[in-house]
């Protein structure tokens, strides 16, 4: 490998491009903090966004690094592999729109915990909701932190082996996340995601046509032209070649297609908007937006592995998440490739604002107000736990962030989306359409789906299998698989109707039931926008 | 309205609950989201299954270089993108104007 390929682009233009980015965003937050008063203002933006602008920041939340790197290079290595992943990213939405957001956004005011309390006995329902929406908020945060380290390395030029370098790279990315959640709330915020979600959507699409527009628009040529490059040929096109374990791969489907839905702060951006039709409308929008984003990411993908080629993605650092910053490269030389560097800096910063906003939300509403005050707390109060909670999860974010710098915790995320999908979706559609589900059914399905799939993580393979980063001779790898979710999901759906029946003896709460169902069908006593 | 009657019946919600108009707009919803969700969560279970136990069958040419699994792939996306333009149309003609009505009713007492 030449010099030349080693030091792609220049470190200078990519500073600079997102520098540029963080300006830009820093003035909208300064401008949105200025309508942040109330409790509703700070976790919910006054309920004053449309549904077009919400449904292009939860595309902003969610095509995270991973889903725009992740994606693309695994396409490139492994080929149909990767685009696997991708549907059932976009095909779980259909979950969240035809389930849960509209009911979601009739009943509850903040937090999942709304929802899930609401005709149930509140003070455990919360804790479990609390406790649920901050461990998966964790695992994500920590996931994205962690690929942090490897984006620094390609995008900065800071090796993997300078690793002060890159703890002070990764202390400003977080010192500047607390800084728009602590004076933007959800509305600096959600336009930090909406400017992102804007940036990658054009970005990947005029990568796109470039890469379509080199092979005269016949994709078929393009996929002729990856598997010439590639060194695995013909099976580049095929399924297979990263998924090896069949039911390990249902078991991810599962996880990925039910844990959507289930994401606290993916829910949360559903109270952004003033009505339940606003809300149906930014799910259409997300799911119009992930979708035409992912059928990019294919053409990327394969474009990576045509014009870069796999082994030179390989050797790059940052390994397989380079594929698009390298072909980004390859098209436009070092402009393209500084924009899409900025871009993929700006959506780890945007992402872990918006978890963190969930998880501080989820601590001073469901915890502080209601737990530790019992519903008494005022409002002003409730926000300043907030954005004290903010700052604490902030810097857990960066110690955290620094401690596993290195480390590939991709399998966090998945972890994310099967604890959402085993703790929260159940507990949420049970409570959203099942009328006898009680208190201690919600207790049993956050609780048992939340245990479950954490101790199958522990004792997978991943944690201390043979080809494990973490322990790999722990040999306590008893259960077989990598994913959780084709047991545990199963496992909490059925623990909620255990639950029931053993809680049976709980009075059943009609006028709360109805309250409910009225409430989340009309939109009738949903909570309003606020006017300023 | 007389307080015996109110009484009897509960609280607006519970009134609300049981008439005829309320558990109309339910039966309504749940008739097609219901089947709707089994359909699309079948439909990509089936996918998933033949990608993992039928490749042999995904890596078949159709066209060019593009095989069965690529266009199945995409008819995942075709199908999400219908699915998701039925339910709007569906909403806005059989939801909408009845839930309207409804959250009038309970709210719009002084209208």
């Amino acid at each position: 490998m030449t010099a030349a390929q080693q030091q792609v682009g220049s470190v200078g233009l990519n500073i600079g491009i997102f520098v540029a980015f963080v300006l830009v965003t820093l003035v909208f937050v300064y401008r949105a903090s200025r309508s942040n008063r109330t409790a509703s203002d700070y976790y919910a933006a006054g309920r004053s966004f449309t549904g077009s602008q919400n449904g292009i920041a939860i595309s902003g939340d969610y095509l995270s690094a991973a889903s725009f790197l992740g994606i693309a290079g695994a396409i490139a290595v492994n080929g149909y592999d990767g685009f696997l992943y991708s549907i059932g990213f976009l095909v779980a939405w259909l979950v969240a729109l035809l389930l849960v957001a509209e009911l979601l956004r009739n009943t509850g005011k903040f937090t999942m915990g709304d929802v899930l309390s609401f005709r149930m006995r509140q003070r455990p329902v919360r804790a479990a909701a609390a406790t649920s929406t901050l461990v998966v908020s964790f695992f994500y945060l920590l996931a994205q932190m962690a690929g942090a380290g490897g984006l620094i390395a390609l995008l900065l030029q800071i090796p993997n082996s300078n690793r002060l370098g890159q703890s002070i790279v990764i202390g400003v990315v977080g010192v500047l996340m607390i800084v728009y959640v602590l004076v933007g709330g959800m509305k600096g915020t959600t336009y930090v995601q909406i400017i992102k979600a804007g940036l990658l959507v054009v970005g990947a699409a005029v990568m796109t046509a470039w890469v379509l527009g080199k092979y005269g628009l016949n994709f078929s040529a393009l996929l002729g032209a990856a598997v010439d490059a590639s060194p695995k040929g013909e099976a580049l096109l095929a399924p297979g070649l990263q998924y090896t374990n069949k039911l390990d791969f249902i078991s991810l489907g599962l996880a990925l297609v039910l844990g959507t839905a289930g994401l606290p702060h993916i829910l949360m951006r559903f109270y952004t908007v003033p009505t339940a039709k606003e809300a149906r409308n930014s799910v259409v929008w997300a799911i119009w937006l992930i979708g035409i984003f992912y059928l990019f990411t294919l053409v990327l993908g394969y474009g990576a592995a045509a014009l870069v080629g796999p082994e030179a993605i390989a050797a790059a650092p940052g390994g397989v998440n380079s594929a698009a910053p390298l072909l980004a490269f390859r098209l436009g030389g070092e402009v393209l490739l500084g924009l899409i560097s900025a871009i993929a800096f700006a959506t780890i910063l945007a992402v872990v604002a918006g978890l963190t906003i969930t998880a501080s939300a989820s601590f001073a509403h469901d915890v502080y107000a209601n737990l530790i005050k019992k519903g008494e707390a005022r409002p002003q109060d409730e926000v300043r736990v907030a954005r004290m909670t903010a700052l604490v999860v902030g810097v857990v974010a960066i110690v955290g962030g620094i401690l596993v710098n290195g480390i590939n915790v991709a399998f966090l995320v998945a972890l994310a989306f099967a604890v959402a999908a085993s703790a929260n979706l159940p507990t949420l559609l049970y409570s959203l359409f099942w009328k006898r589900f009680n208190t201690m059914g919600a207790l049993f399905s956050i609780y048992g789906g939340l245990a479950s799939c954490v101790l199958l993580i522990v004792f997978s393979p991943v944690v201390s299998g043979p080809k494990s980063v973490i322990l790999p001779n722990g040999g306590f790898d008893f259960f077989p698989l990598e994913n959780p979710g084709i047991v545990s999901i199963p496992l909490s759906f059925l623990l909620g109707i255990v639950g029931t029946f053993v809680g049976r003896r709980e009075r059943f709460n009609a006028e709360k039931f109805a309250e409910m169902e009225v409430r989340s069908l009309t939109g009738a006593g949903a909570e309003k926008a606020v006017s300023h | 309205m007389s307080t015996t009657e109110e009484c009897r019946a509960g609280t607006a919600y519970e009134r609300v609950q049981a008439g005829p108009e309320f558990a109309d707009l339910r039966r309504r919803l749940r008739r097609f989201v219901f089947p709707m969700s089994a359909a699309f969560l079948v439909w990509y279970l089936a996918y998933v299954l033949l990608a993992s136990y039928a490749s042999e069958l995904m890596a078949t040419k159709v066209l060019g270089n593009v095989n069965v699994g690529l266009v199945v792939g995409l008819l995942q996306f075709v199908s999400t993108f219908a699915i998701t333009t039925a339910y709007v149309r569906f909403a806005n003609r059989h939801i909408d104007p009845a839930a309207e009505r409804i959250r009038h009713q309970i709210e719009g007492q002084v209208r």
